[in-house]
């Protein structure tokens, strides 16, 4: 019998029954909840008179509606303007109390975007089967679990009865071998990923991200490879257990301690794929020729290396692929042939549950230190994921460095990544965005994303258009 | 949820390949805590010529005339015909709520993304996968034919064109017994309630840690 994927074992170990219809049911772990798609979920538990399966597998935080802006934010939930925001945020208060379920609430320590306090705290663990109604969910699979995103109606489904039901995905790995060059990110990996095998390459897949330079990845670079997974098609995507995930996770408040920890790791170091284990299908990528990535288009698909031109949809063969970029070049206000460098910026945003966690901002400062925005940058929001993000920036003075450079330094939120709050683009404005989706109209009515990593996201923000972070040496250093 | 057997609709177009989500229903409108009230907000940004808001009055709303849904030819369709990879990227469930309120009751395309096409079949809405061919010949038939409607049959699996021409095709077991039958899942489930309980027992001594609490 050939090996086990990763993604089997996970599979196997919340098998709770098959069913002879070919469709399981499936144990979940732990369940993250925020504002947006939970309300209707509880509300159709109190239609049928139901209560939480198990109200201790769930937690719960605002995050996509919290405003980013200091004085807004210190009001408290009263305090947001927005009342259709304000009543949402509300509503999962008012939930949480009824249902007694844990939140770490809108000013409360824990808060932040829920998939970067699931690890950050230990809430998320290897092994566990994770889901949240938010297709990032994904990003815990970085730490070896099975993690995706739901709809509300399943929402309410593990709410009542922990399982979800489900039918086995196929197993693809991605495997990234060789060195990644410096100034080359796992936002730049993951980036490539999507250009090379389009946002439904992973449809029906469960993704498993290997190779050397995915096992050379920190966990957070791990974590924004796997939030994107979805941006592939793929709900779930997942790296193996190693001793930086052991690392990682050890001595968080959550994470088991003593005796219960040397058990886990026990049970944890059989999380990776077996080496004759199957894939349905293999991906393969060298590390070497994957350079800093920007998007272009409106899709994540539609990516470039940053010295590379905006393509010409004339020598597209595919009709249907044609018409998607020449309505994506007229959406975004670019021409065939267009140098990414001579793309000029009006906002830059480094945040988003893809890259707002304190590696994140560490480069971002790293590019910005001695330096200004350009004057025709009208603003630069930094908003880190986490209250506990932010408190450690804060500590290594990386927020002075921001607003040297006139950047603004936030609160934690999902702020301009979606522009559920007060941030956002205006129409016809170009953002380089370190989030997840470039959509028409993402980020604001009319506005224009360009996905990038933290370092080429800071370096625009200074040069105001896009340039290759490679060449923007260090202020003090000699190229 | 409501049962689906057989449906006779008209068609109408929704052109594009990887048509989102956030296009579907945009941001602004997820603040609501309702299922339903989407439909006038479903695909916002192509049908109006204005930025919608979450509350507004969208009867005085400019309508993008260009946009097919505000064809007079199209009004009270209830099959949207679409192209690969529909309903990509966020795993709202307020896009299937907002094309259900808006009237759908099947969409057909050749792909659709994994969350998009799960949340239709707990909405009693149902997502038709055709081959790619088979779905340009449908653009073609409906293009060339005002009033163009299709039967979809799922007890039979079939989609029957105006000529009565049938074509089958594939749904899962289970989900085709849910919605034929409008079943809410969680009670099928909770009839296992002693295999998941059984389940629980045995993991809490391999993993006890997976079932600490937060505090």
């Amino acid at each position: 019998m050939a090996g086990q994927t990763l993604y089997d074992k996970l599979w196997q170990d919340h098998l709770v029954k098959s069913r002879e219809d070919g469709t399981a049911l499936i144990y979940i772990d732990r369940h993250l909840i925020h504002e947006v798609t939970s309300p209707q979920a509880f509300e159709g538990l109190r239609l049928a008179g139901r209560g939480l399966w198990r109200k201790d597998s769930l937690v719960a935080t605002p995050d996509h509606n919290v405003p980013s802006h200091a004085g807004e934010r210190a009001g408290g939930v009263a305090g947001i303007r927005d009342e259709v925001s304000r009543i949402q945020v509300q509503t999962l208060d008012e939930n949480c109390n009824d249902f007694e379920v844990v939140q770490f609430g809108i000013n409360e320590p824990g808060q932040g975007i829920v998939h970067v306090i699931g690890p950050e705290t230990g809430a998320t663990l290897p092994g566990m089967t994770v889901v949240c109604g938010d297709s990032h969910t994904s990003t815990h699979g970085a730490l070896g679990a099975l993690a995706h995103g739901i709809g509300t109606s399943e929402v309410e489904h593990v709410m009542a009865t922990q399982c979800l039901i489900q039918k086995k995905m196929k197993n693809m790995l991605v495997r990234v071998d060789g060195e990644l060059g410096p100034g080359v990110t796992a936002k730049d990996v993951v980036l490539a990923i999507i250009g090379k095998i389009g946002t439904a390459g992973g449809t029906g897949y469960a993704i498993e991200f290997g190779g050397s330079a995915i096992r050379g990845l920190s966990m957070e670079g791990r974590m924004t490879i796997c939030n994107m997974a979805i941006e592939a098609g793929a709900r779930a995507g997942m790296v193996a257990v190693d001793q930086v995930t052991l690392d990682y996770v050890k001595d968080k408040p959550y994470a088991p301690k003593g005796e219960q920890w040397d058990r886990a790791v026990e049970n944890w170091s059989r999380l990776h794929s077996d080496d004759d284990a199957v894939f349905d299908a293999v991906v393969e990528l060298a590390a070497e020729e994957i350079e800093p990535q920007v998007s272009w288009g409106t899709s994540p698909e539609m990516v470039a290396s940053v010295n590379a031109r905006v393509p010409d949809p004339a020598v597209e063969a595919d009709q249907t692929r044609r018409a998607g970029i020449e309505r994506a070049l007229e959406y975004m206000g670019l021409s065939a042939g267009q140098a990414i460098g001579d793309i000029q910026l009006d906002r830059v945003f480094i945040g988003s549950c893809t890259n707002s966690r304190i590696e994140d901002l560490r480069a971002a400062a790293a590019v910005a230190k001695g330096r200004r925005k350009a004057d025709s940058v009208k603003q630069v929001l930094i908003v880190p994921g986490s209250q506990a993000v932010k408190a450690q920036a804060e500590k290594e003075g990386l927020h002075e460095v921001f607003t040297a450079a006139g950047f603004e330094w936030r609160e934690p939120s999902c702020s301009m990544c979606l522009a559920m709050n007060a941030d956002k683009l205006g129409a016809g404005e170009h953002c380089a965005s370190t989030s997840n989706r470039n959509f028409e109209g993402r980020q604001g009515y009319g506005g224009r994303t360009h996905l990038v990593s933290p370092a080429m996201a800071a370096a625009a923000a200074i040069a105001g258009h896009f340039v290759d972070v490679r060449e923007f040496v260090a202020v003090g250093e000699t190229a | 949820m409501k049962a689906f057997t057989q449906h006779q609709g008209l068609v109408a177009p929704m052109d594009r390949a990887n048509v989102d989500t956030d296009l579907i229903i945009p941001k602004q409108f997820l603040k609501s805590i309702k299922r339903t009230g989407f439909g006038p907000n479903l695909f916002d940004e192509l049908r109006y010529l204005d930025e919608g808001a979450p509350g507004q009055d969208c009867s005085k709303r400019p309508l993008n005339p260009e946009f097919p849904l505000n064809f007079e030819r199209y009004q009270g369709a209830s099959v949207l015909l679409a192209r690969k990879n529909f309903g990509c990227g966020s795993s709202r469930e307020h896009a299937p709520w907002a094309l259900d309120d808006y009237g759908f009751r099947a969409v057909i395309a050749p792909s659709f993304a994994d969350i998009f096409f799960n949340n239709c079949f707990k909405n009693g809405l149902l997502p038709i996968v055709l081959d790619e061919a088979v779905v340009e010949q449908l653009f073609e038939e409906m293009y060339a034919q005002e009033g163009y409607a299709l039967t979809i049959d799922l007890e039979k699996q079939q989609v029957v064109k105006p000529d009565g021409s049938a074509i089958p095709f594939e749904v899962d077991e289970f989900r085709k017994h849910c919605l034929l039958n409008g079943l809410d899942d969680i009670g099928l489930t909770l009839e296992d309630a002693d295999a998941i309980r059984a389940y629980e027992k045995k993991r809490r001594e391999q993993a006890p840690w997976l079932f600490d609490a937060v505090k």
